[in-house]
């Protein structure tokens, strides 16, 4: 870059040069977002319309229309994964939310090792998903699981192969997933809890208003944007709840808890059907496209009508 | 009387919420620390004998040193490129003039919500057509996209409180833009930079989707990776297991009690602000 001189400023060339700076310091993050992000969407796209099969590079790829399209629609495991998934999202995000909010209604005083506190909140969320799934698949074991020995005692004979139980296996995933994330959800709300001033409270407490009355009129409508926030985050990170279901039940027993982004991925790994794979994977993006749009305009709106 | 009720209760809650953050994780501890007897006793053994014995073996039978190695080295990178890029970035979106940046800013966004298995394919031809499936880079450059709207949402929101004046002063005793940018905006940025670090690597430490799909060989497999696959030749190593979830988790559990004040400012400056 040329060393601008003083003289230089107010020219129409400098600006013309600063915007093609601008476009050069982008150009990397634009590049590698436009090659492993937009066009692998596009692509997905693209490979749905075909039969693609890994591992069978001499067949054909042909163009099949919206075939696996309409082989989706009577997929009764991509119906059962779609419903799991539904279900999942929904009963997860929020219990995490009311977890959230309790959490952060509690820590946000002061008081001697809130710090502590903090962090302790702090560790679920940042332990690899991986490993928090092996501890809860432990946790969750028939033979030596505690789990069982905290109902049970030492009744052997009652023991339960939770896991393996078609009604209890997406609870236990759900659990799992409320530990690891619940933390999350109450940091964001932590966040705008502090942004409430001192002064609306003691104002609140001077007209003889109740601790339900200075939360409902005074806390919620304040932290409102805090929460549709972590309410965005986690859904969209709910919808694509992957490395539970791998590693405690790998979709099982019976498909109880088949999720999408499990079915799509094993569609295309183990069976090697890209094409149709690609296709549950369009459905994956369209759905978390429409609800992310939904909960913008609905964020977008608040924040508006916060600003003055 | 109520307020000493009270201050009970708040104690009671502390001590819940506690509880239910780490005992879970505390108990996977000391099972890593027992003997396979001390694994498989009931009533379970609440003190480990604090044997080693299952690190040995992770190390030796289960190639945990290979997975770290691994991890390091996938997470390092992604972290160093993902910084790199997006304090370019974020520079040019706080400071310099650009049309549509809030659509750049909410494209980012967009990237960061995709489900993974929504680009996973052409990922997986990308890199099998550049024969990169098993190689450190194959993982890497996916992860330094996935990350680049967390690091360039923290890095402008960095940039953009700076005070512009001093970047004015630095332009009026003749620094170019790139110099600018060096000497006087990324030391004072220094704190958002190590924040967008501390979370990327996060990130790329616990990432399995892609970590599976694209490391299908043990030599380049992450931690996360090894420890979804640990199979013994009859039973579930679970003192294994325990003990490669430590190490793997260790690094974390420092950095969120070192600087978790960091993290919390990191994750929610982006969401609260954005």
């Amino acid at each position: 870059m040329t060393i601008l001189t003083r003289n230089m400023h107010g020219l129409s060339p400098r600006r013309r040069r600063e915007r093609l700076f601008a476009a050069a310091l982008l150009f990397p993050c634009f590049a590698f977002v436009a090659l492993f992000a937009f066009y692998p969407i596009v692509h997905s796209l693209y490979l749905s319309l075909h039969r693609i099969i890994l591992g069978l590079p001499g067949l054909a790829q042909p163009f099949v229309y919206l075939e696996n399209y309409r082989q989706l629609w009577g997929d009764s495991v991509a119906r059962h994964a779609l419903t799991n998934t539904i279900l999942f999202v929904a009963v997860s995000t929020t219990c995490e939310l009311f977890l959230g909010l309790a959490m952060a209604l509690t820590i946000n005083r002061s008081f001697r090792g809130r710090g502590l506190i903090r962090a302790a909140v702090l560790i679920p969320w940042a332990i690899p998903t991986v490993v928090a799934s092996q501890m809860w698949r432990f946790i969750n074991n028939d033979h030596y699981g505690f789990l069982n020995y905290l109902l049970f005692g030492n009744d052997l004979a009652s023991y339960q192969a939770w896991l393996a139980d078609p009604s209890f296996a997406m609870v236990a995933i759900m659990v799992a997933d409320i530990w690891k994330t619940s933390a999350f959800a109450a940091l964001i709300i932590l966040a705008g809890l502090q942004t409430i001033p001192d002064e609306l409270y003691e104002a609140a407490r001077l007209d003889g208003a109740t601790a339900w009355q200075q939360f409902a009129r005074i806390t919620l409508p304040l932290i409102k944007p805090a929460l549709l926030i972590a309410l965005l985050f986690r859904t969209m990170d709910a919808f694509r709840v992957f490395d539970l279901v791998f590693v405690m039940t790998q979709g099982g027993p019976a498909d109880a808890t088949n999720v999408l982004q499990f079915y799509g991925y094993k569609k295309m790994f183990a069976e090697g059907l890209l094409g149709y794979g690609a296709t549950v994977s369009v459905l994956v993006f369209l759905i978390v496209l429409g609800l992310s749009l939904v909960y913008v305009r609905f964020l977008g709106g608040e924040m508006r009508e916060e600003k003055p | 009387m109520t307020a000493y009720l009270r201050r009970l209760l708040f104690f009671l809650a502390l001590a819940l919420i506690a509880t239910f953050s780490v005992l879970p994780f505390l108990w996977f501890i000391a099972t890593s620390l027992k003997t396979q007897v001390e694994v498989t006793a009931i009533p379970p053994t609440l003190l480990p004998s604090f044997s080693l014995a299952f690190y040995r073996s992770a190390l030796d039978d289960y190639h945990l040193l290979h997975y770290l190695k691994n991890s390091v080295i996938v997470a390092g990178a992604a972290t160093v490129g993902t910084i790199a890029i997006s304090l370019f970035a974020g520079y040019a979106l706080a400071r310099l003039p650009l049309r549509h940046k809030p659509l750049i800013m909410g494209s980012l966004l967009v990237v960061a919500m995709f489900p993974q298995i929504s680009i996973a394919g052409p990922v997986w031809q990308i890199l099998a057509a550049l024969d990169w499936l098993n190689s450190y880079q194959g993982l890497i450059l996916p992860y330094i996209t996935l990350s680049l709207p967390l690091g360039v949402w923290i890095m402008t929101g960095f940039f953009r409180e700076l005070p512009r004046e001093l970047e004015d002063a630095a332009r009026v005793d003749g620094c170019s833009h790139l110099q600018t940018l060096f000497r006087v905006i990324v030391p004072l940025a220094a704190p958002g930079v190590f924040t967008a670090a501390i979370l990327v690597f996060i990130y790329a430490w616990n990432e399995f989707f892609f970590a599976l799909l694209i490391m299908t060989q043990r030599p380049y497999q992450t931690l996360p990776v090894g420890i979804a696959l640990f199979q013994g030749q009859y039973t579930i190593p679970w003192g294994e297991i325990a003990a490669a979830s430590t190490i793997a988790t260790i690094p974390l559990v420092l950095l969120v009690l070192l600087f978790q004040r960091r993290i919390v400012r990191g994750l929610s400056a982006g969401a609260i602000k954005g």
